[in-house]
């Protein structure tokens, strides 16, 4: 469990996490999404302590994370920058982290293993490829078996398989309960493992939503329809909870709240004819770049002067 | 939470805190062979001087200024300014390289409270020092011993302060790896740490030679150099400072390197 409260970061003049608020709960995947730069990976960082907030908290299962007497079993963290010395092997790195809890050796092999490193641990850590490197750092956020797995942009640098292998482990760790939170910038990955999604723009909250939601919100389900007499089709298709879009002099409409096989009846009801009727579901991919672009409109015009005066 | 079996008790304690450092410093390289380094600059140096001093002696022609009255203690001390630059730049690599290479990141979410992690690179780095040069400074004088026995240099080990003078240089040594340490600390760059260790070592007594002659006397011999040079010196004259207080001023430095590393450290993102 993450709870945050009014996180706010300000670096000088820029202010790269602004009042954030949410909870990650235990026992699902919450992906946490953002174009780059929205204040991700600093958020993360606050999380375990590394940056400290400007004003704010956030907490781990209660408790400020520093204030945890074994930190890694509660959060274990993979973050977007390399974290290890590149003149230690593997094994090395993760004994080292491990002595600090009194984390016996056993578990530092069954991690290797767990990352597929075990034909590399004893190479110098400096040597691995990026994916190597991510799955390094997947091993070290296992170690301490932590309640809370945070795994900043994980599928960075790695190859397909890496990537399945990852899809899975997130379902599973959330399926034994733990808490998972997993950032990125990609829609299209966290759709496939995200059951719940914090979106952020500029530092801010622009959602704490599930995948099914965000879709709805986003006006997924509208349907294309081309009329002989738009304007009277319009009318009769009017209701509650409808909502139809289009310009005059056009022959096509938006239509949201009705399905297809709705419109197409009611069409035929009121002997208009129809030229086209298709539904158009939006992706995902399209709901979080339509929310991410209101996002900047929205500061790039009422941020103006703060922005000028930065 | 919903995990039936009941987690392991882990927990960050202090003396876990030591091993991991200490399983650190000892799975690099570079500490292998920095100590390396060190080790043979203090037992070579020790010996080239005392070569050369025996073969001055023999020669009958003037003695350098550098050899006279040179005894073997003094002799097998000649390599403590080039150790000192071995170990000091390890101890900055010990804390500054993490910072270098992101290391701090899993170094710092293992051990969020932070000063523990200083406090014990200091005390490992500051033993390990304190053994090699001491180990290194005793064999130096075993060699210069040997090699100027006969000639006015020769000193046994019971002779009044030749103990304590090579004591001191371990403990002189010792103390420049915490030095480099807490510098490493403070500025959180290898290529910074080295350099104010270097300048605090070397160049300030050499910029104070521009300065009023009675400064020298009153400020010279309380600079970090100079009371450290106190500590293992085998005489001592008004200019400058006893042993223990030569050792209680540079010890009062490193304090003050090392609060500002902690305090930085505590207050700083990293």
């Amino acid at each position: 469990m993450i709870e945050a409260q009014q996180l706010t970061k300000r670096y000088g003049e820029k202010t790269a996490v602004d009042q954030l608020g949410f909870v990650v709960k235990p026992g699902t995947v919450t992906g946490f999404l953002g174009p780059n730069g929205a204040g991700k990976s600093t958020t993360m960082r606050m999380i375990v302590g590394l940056d400290s907030p400007t004003s704010g908290s956030v907490t781990v299962n209660g408790r400020r994370y520093a204030q945890h007497r074994a930190p890694l079993q509660e959060v274990g963290a993979l973050l977007e920058a390399k974290s290890i010395h590149p003149g230690r092997s593997a094994y090395q790195h993760l004994n080292a982290l491990a002595l600090t809890h009194g984390i016996p050796r056993r578990r530092v092999d069954e991690v290797i293993d767990l990352a597929g490193l075990g034909s590399v641990a004893k190479k110098r850590a400096g040597a691995f490829s990026l994916g190597m490197g991510q799955r390094l750092g997947i091993a070290a956020a296992l170690l301490g078996d932590p309640q809370t797995v945070m795994l900043d942009e994980p599928v960075n640098g790695l190859d397909p398989e890496g990537v399945l292998w990852i899809r899975n482990l997130l379902t599973g760790l959330a399926m034994e309960g733990r808490t998972v939170f997993v950032s990125s910038h990609l829609m299209s990955e966290m759709a496939l493992v995200a059951d719940h999604l914090i979106i952020v723009g500029r530092g801010r909250l622009l959602a704490d939503t599930t995948v099914q939601d965000l879709i709805r919100e986003a006006g997924g389900n509208a349907v294309k329809v081309t009329a002989q007499d738009p304007a009277r089709l319009r009318e009769v298709l009017a209701g509650p909870g409808i909502e139809i879009t289009g310009t005059t002099g056009s022959e096509e409409l938006q239509v949201t709240g009705l399905s297809a096989r709705e419109i197409g009846l009611t069409a035929i009801e009121h002997q208009i004819a129809l030229f086209e009727l298709s539904p158009s579901t939006v992706s995902l991919e399209e709901a979080f770049m339509d929310l991410t672009r209101d996002a900047v409109e929205y500061h790039g015009t009422t941020g103006e002067t703060l922005g000028r005066a930065a | 939470m919903s995990t039936t079996l009941a987690p392991p008790q882990y927990r960050v304690t202090w003396r876990r805190v030591v091993r991991s450092e200490w399983a650190k410093l000892w799975s690099l390289r570079s500490t292998w062979i920095t100590l390396g380094v060190a080790m043979v600059f203090l037992v070579a140096v020790g010996l080239i001087a005392a070569v050369q001093y025996k073969s001055q002696v023999g020669s009958g022609n003037p003695m350098d200024d550098d050899f006279t009255g040179a005894t073997a203690v003094s002799l097998a001390l000649f390599g403590v300014n080039f150790a000192q630059l071995a170990l000091g730049v390890l101890g900055v690599l010990v804390t500054a390289g993490e910072y270098s290479t992101g290391m701090i990141r899993s170094t710092l979410a293992a051990v969020p409270r932070r000063v523990p992690v200083l406090w014990a690179k200091s005390l490992i780095f500051g033993l390990v020092a304190l053994v090699i040069g001491t180990i290194g400074v005793f064999a130096a004088f075993l060699f210069a011993s040997g090699i100027v026995s006969g000639t006015d240099a020769a000193i046994s080990l019971s002779d009044p302060g030749v103990l304590r003078s090579l004591l001191g240089a371990g403990l002189y040594l010792g103390l420049v790896g915490v030095l480099g340490a807490a510098l490493g600390s403070l500025l959180r760059s290898v290529a910074g740490g080295i350099s104010v260790l270097v300048g605090v070592l070397m160049m300030v007594s050499l910029l104070l030679a521009l300065l009023p002659s009675s400064w020298q006397d009153n400020v010279g011999k309380y600079l970090p150099s100079t009371a450290g040079e106190s500590i293992y010196a085998l005489t001592h004259d008004a200019g400058s400072l006893s042993p223990t207080a030569g050792l209680l001023v540079f010890v009062g430095w490193i304090a003050l390197a090392l609060a500002g590393a902690a305090y930085r450290l505590v207050r700083r993102d990293v």
